[in-house]
């Protein structure tokens, strides 16, 4: 099966869109070689604009390029990015300026460099914005098709990519729904609801469970907001149990999320797996997916403790 | 290529804007007096003459953007755009009441007519690069203006978007100091000193132009001195009074963030001429 970074699925279509779009235009705040938008500023030097080590700036350019009627992308690594919260706030989502806004190098999964250059906290601040569409793709095929629904929809969207290798989950024939979640395994059991580069290590661990008498469904949670609260709801009643999964603090982020459904429709019970209010560290990928049991074999774990209990 | 324009109309415009932002705060209770009369000449040399830009057809493709960083002093915005009938004088009244188009701070969804959501302190100045770059690439289709505060200066994003804009070679921008001295806590100079200006801006690669801020003639010349620059963007250090135009305000940082009462309000209305 195919394994891809997500930055580099949009790096790739990125370069599709531009010659397809000519209001398509790219920023990017000195990391255009790891954004991966260095392809599309190889190909069309006029529509790129590197803004240097200012994220602030890029944001507010972003906007004045939207507000123009540019289609731009806006890309840094998602802790940079949205770190400069205040200014995607009002010159973004409050001044509904369609800035596509691309956040790479998400979660621990970006391993060696270490805490400063995770993103971690970065789905909630996004979550929290009036009119922000926020999406996390598990794979190159989903990439490539969220990174052209921002394209073509004139809404202030954050889309977060994965730095690792992910394999793929979906097949060729995959459509991309905005807001609605992809059921990828059937369960019975407990349903583990996974967003980003952790969805194949669920899958994984579904066949891992299946074989110790545990039937885990797993569903694809792409788009965080609008989040799908019908889908919520049905995987909660039909299994009774659901457990989140993400590289993210479970704060803030695809848990969050799912228990603000829950807790208003009790329809099933919760469980949040997760950085569980915790900063990242230095490591290789593989070492801190096992740490902090997002790989399959953690995740394995993580859902026997709840039937254990 | 220096164009007509009749002074006297655009001394009254601005004189009749003052009456505006006076009746407006007073009937809101609340805003920013200082700052919305120590910017009232910049705006009125722009939009009564400079801009290109047509009330009847807001939207209009290649119109001149305006961005008013300083976002706490739109009243004084509201007001001028009002004289030049982008929308009833008499609605200014609502300003900052439940349901108005009229916020506190600048509100492009609620207000079309306004290019900027601005209000948070050092944006505006990166929004109006990323018009000036959309101009660029539609062939030079407009100009940009931005009116930031000299307050608004110690924000980091100001200095960001100071870096970049000549590195864009953005001779379509325009940013406008309107430097009244004061802010909330006191005189700029005790605050955060921000002197020497001019001599930043320079150093950051912008072509300067010191002006009196209060006279329209040496604004109008200016901006036209600005539109014959080439190939990089253009800053106006324009020097103004805090509250300028009522003289009990004049300079007083007090006067920063409070609206006249209705005794102080007939009284700046009476010097006004009102």
């Amino acid at each position: 099966m195919a394994t891809t970074a997500t930055r580099k699925s949009f790096g790739q279509v990125l370069l599709e869109l531009g010659g397809k779009d000519e209001n398509i235009v790219v920023l990017d705040a000195d990391l255009s070689k790891s954004t991966m938008s260095k392809m599309f500023a190889d190909k069309y030097p006029g529509r790129f604009f590197e803004m240097g080590i200012s994220e602030a700036n890029m944001i507010g350019v972003g906007s004045g390029l939207a507000l123009a009627g540019k289609k731009p992308f806006i890309c840094s690594f998602a802790c940079f990015v949205t770190g400069r919260y205040d200014t995607i706030r009002i010159s973004v989502a409050y001044s509904e300026a369609p800035v596509r806004i691309v956040g790479t190098h998400a979660g621990i999964g970006i391993g060696e460099d270490g805490n400063s250059q995770m993103g971690l906290e970065d789905l909630g601040l996004m979550r929290g914005l009036p009119h922000m569409t926020v999406i996390q793709p598990a794979d190159d095929i989903e990439t490539r098709q969220a990174v052209t629904w921002m394209a073509e929809n004139d809404v202030p969207s954050y889309i977060r990519l994965t730095r690792q290798n992910v394999k793929d989950v979906n097949g060729p024939d995959y459509t991309f729904k905005i807001g609605k979640a992809v059921e990828l395994v059937p369960g019975s059991d407990i349903t583990i609801m996974a967003t980003g580069g952790p969805v194949y290590h669920a899958v994984d661990a579904a066949g891992l469970l299946k074989k110790q008498g545990i039937s885990a469904g797993v569903v694809n949670i792409h788009t965080i907001k609008p989040i799908d609260v019908e889908a919520i709801n049905k995987y909660a009643k039909l299994t009774g149990h659901v457990i989140t999964v993400e590289d993210h603090n479970t704060i803030g982020g695809l848990g969050s999320a799912v228990a603000e459904v829950l807790a208003e429709s009790g329809a099933g019970k919760l469980n949040r797996h997760g950085l569980k209010d915790a900063f990242g560290e230095s490591g290789t990928y593989q070492d801190l997916y096992k740490k902090y049991r997002l790989d399959a074999e953690g995740i394995v774990s993580v859902v026997k403790e709840i039937f254990d209990k | 290529m220096a164009q007509c324009y009749d002074i006297e109309y655009l001394r009254e415009l601005a004189r009749q804007s003052r009456i505006d932002v006076i009746k407006m705060l007073e009937a809101a209770k609340s805003g920013h007096p200082g700052g919305s009369l120590s910017e009232i000449e910049i705006l009125v040399a722009l939009y009564g003459h400079v801009m290109k830009h047509d009330n009847d057809n807001i939207n209009m493709k290649d119109r001149d953007r305006f961005v008013l960083s300083k976002g706490h002093g739109i009243p004084g915005l509201y007001a001028v755009m009002a004289n030049l009938d982008y929308w009833p004088r008499e609605d200014l009244l609502s300003l900052r009441t439940v349901n108005s188009r009229f916020q506190g701070h600048p509100d492009r969804v609620r207000l079309p007519g306004l290019e900027a959501s601005t209000g948070s302190l050092g944006q505006g100045l990166s929004i109006a690069i990323g018009y000036a770059l959309a101009s660029k690439l539609d062939n030079d289709a407009y100009r940009v203006y931005c009116v930031i505060g000299d307050g608004e200066s110690q924000e980091g994003q100001i200095w960001e978007a100071a870096l970049s804009a000549p590195k864009f070679k953005l001779d379509n921008l325009v940013c406008i100091l309107d430097y009244n001295k004061g802010q909330i806590d006191g005189f700029v100079k005790d605050v955060m000193p921000l002197e020497p200006i001019a001599d930043k801006w320079k150093a950051f690669g912008w072509h300067v132009i010191k002006v009196d801020g209060h006279d329209i003639d040496e604004l109008i010349r200016a901006f036209e001195e600005a539109a014959s620059i080439k190939g990089k963007p253009t800053f106006i250090l324009a020097d103004t009074v805090k509250g300028k135009g009522v003289s009990f305000m004049e300079g007083l940082i007090d006067w920063h963030g409070v609206a006249p009462n209705k005794e102080e309000a007939e009284q700046a209305l009476k010097e006004l001429g009102a």
